[in-house]
């Protein structure tokens, strides 16, 4: 097997047929859509913190195995997250894509996404939806400060 | 096939002397043969210096090198009048420069353009700037979706304030040759000017402008085996005349003082500053390529490459083909394979050298017709041969079955 049937093997296996967290949140308090301009993909994210944790994450959308299984993976790890650790989780996320290594200590199940690395191409399709949710918090970030 | 000898062909190609590679993008854009990157190299060590200024030896040559690539151009697309004939840096600045200069200056409120909803972002855009700055309605053609115009309602979308219709004459997705002599016989009933999008068509057809009697069309040189950074606009020469400049600067003025400048005559008033002269030189270049191995040649090669392409692809399981079931086709074939993304199919591709298009290829409002985000394109040039899409196939099917195993 080659270097990529290896990474769809581990990533897709199991988070592409049967994504975690795949729906609506009707009421979210956070929320933002992604969108891949190259490939025409589509991402929502919802987010529902309370006292500055997340109890609910989920996304919709249609795209690649890539993007998908990365925001199954997301919604699993944000879960029980405070924001800060959710925004450090994001610096670990996108070194690790870019850098290939997977050495930070909250990267844990993670892990399984450095291998994208290695496909250029296919950076954005793994970065798209932590990007939407780094811009969810932001903007809950922005309209605190003014309240 | 006799007298088409591809590998010949193939041997002309420096990309192709790697083995591995199957190139199947030639719809975003064409590899260069040798004598195309010679023409552009030999310029830049031999004769090299700029057009229409030195009375010297070496800008003469340069100058007549120039002339004689738009004279090529202007033989290869049958206009009498070299003058018709303007540089630009490709399809899209030539739509633009009509937007800026014609539209811009001649439409007002309440004015129509139409296009198609098969248009490439190139032939949209403008438009919609236009339609915003003026208050001009853009209206489209729709399309059916098995890749065809719908023009039985083209009476009602043509009207007496139509004043342009730009179309695209060979879709980029489906690969649907448009009726374009129809529309334009259409057009002309309510004196509407006429804009065609050559881009694609160009490659492979015979495309004649007084036969078609448009007035404006456009392509770009790296979609036929020249350079990227030159293309062309066709102009009526009258009209051209009529119009005003698009940029200011050199060479696009007969004098200039500190209060009024005169222009230039037609193409040179739509040229300000340095052109793409050597870009110019290897567009030249490739339409004597094409011109020595034959359009027609290519064009019934391309066809037959096209015929088998749909026969194989057909005949795998569960992948659906956008277009080429009614009418006239080129050799550009979008389709999807069930239950893998075209993203991650491409990747696959790729694995095994095999370059294919993977997108919405500039032409959304088409995805949103088909209600899809994005479909894999593959499509096929001079170069390609039958072994490159037995390989395809191939590579489809197994990975198809690699995503069903998992
Ligand atoms: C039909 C069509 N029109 C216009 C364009 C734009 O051409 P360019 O990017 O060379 O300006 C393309 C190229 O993708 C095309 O396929």
């Amino acid at each position: 097997m080659n270097e990529l049937q290896e990474l769809y093997q581990q990533v897709i296996i199991d988070h592409n047929h049967n994504p975690r967290n795949f729906h609506e949140i009707e009421h979210p308090s956070h929320s933002a859509k992604g969108h891949n301009p190259l490939c025409g993909d589509k991402i929502d994210i919802y987010l529902t913190i309370k006292e500055n944790i997340i109890t609910e994450v989920s996304f919709m959308g249609s795209g690649c195995a890539i993007s998908k299984a990365s925001s199954s993976l997301m919604t699993e790890a944000l879960i029980g997250k405070t924001v800060t650790e959710a925004q450090k989780l994001f610096d670990s996320v996108h070194n690790m894509i870019t850098s290939g290594k997977a050495d930070a200590e909250d990267i844990g199940k993670l892990a399984v996404l450095s291998g994208v690395h290695k496909f250029p191409a296919r950076v954005k399709c793994a970065i798209l939806p932590w990007h939407t949710m780094k811009n969810a918090l932001e903007k809950k970030t922005q309209t605190a400060i003014t309240e | 096939m006799s007298k088409f000898d591809v590998n010949k062909i193939r041997s002309d190609f420096p990309v192709f002397t790697d083995k591995s590679l199957v190139y199947l993008d030639s719809a975003a854009t064409t590899q260069k043969p040798k004598q195309v990157i010679d023409a552009v190299s030999d310029f830049y060590s031999n004769y090299y210096a700029n057009v229409h200024r030195g009375i010297y030896e070496l800008s003469m040559k340069a100058t007549e090198a120039y002339h004689s690539a738009r004279q090529k151009v202007a033989n290869f697309i049958n206009s009498s009048d070299w003058r018709s004939i303007v540089f630009t840096g490709g399809t899209t600045e030539s739509i633009n420069l009509v937007a800026y200069s014609w539209a811009r200056k001649n439409l007002k409120t309440g004015d129509e353009i139409l296009i198609t909803e098969m248009e490439h972002h190139s032939n949209i855009v403008p438009w919609q700037l236009v339609a915003k700055e003026t208050g001009v309605i853009l209206k489209y053609i729709p399309i059916n979706t098995n890749g065809t115009l719908d023009l039985s309602n083209i009476d009602e979308l043509l009207t007496n304030k139509t004043k342009l219709v730009s179309v695209i004459h060979q879709s980029n997705v489906f690969g649907t040759i448009n009726p374009i002599k129809k529309i334009i016989t259409h057009a002309k009933r309510v004196n509407a000017l006429t804009f065609i999008d050559a881009a694609q068509s160009i490659t492979h057809s015979q495309v004649d402008v007084q036969d078609l009697d448009c007035d404006f069309l456009a392509f770009s040189g790296h979609k036929m085996l020249g350079p990227t950074g030159i293309g062309v606009l066709y102009g009526k020469p009258e009209l051209l005349d009529s119009m005003t400049p698009f940029m200011g600067g050199g060479d696009m003025i007969n004098s200039v003082t500190m209060t009024k400048s005169t222009w230039n005559d037609i193409p040179y008033k739509f040229e300000a500053g340095t052109p793409n002269i050597a870009q110019a030189i290897g567009l030249g270049a490739a339409i004597d390529y094409i011109n020595e191995i034959g359009i027609s040649n290519i064009h019934k090669y391309i066809q037959h490459l096209l015929n088998i392409a749909l026969e194989k692809l057909r005949a795998i399981d569960k992948l659906t083909i956008y277009g080429h079931q009614v009418g006239e086709s080129s050799s550009v074939i979008s389709f999807n394979l069930e239950g893998v993304h075209p993203h991650d199919l491409a990747q696959f591709l790729d694995q095994d050298g095999i370059a294919v298009r993977a997108g919405h290829h500039c032409a959304q409002p088409i995805m949103d017709k088909l209600g899809v985000s994005s479909t894999i394109r593959a499509s096929f040039y001079l170069y390609n041969t039958e072994k490159e899409i037995d390989k395809l196939c191939a590579n489809l099917i197994k990975t198809a079955k690699f995503f069903k195993g998992l």
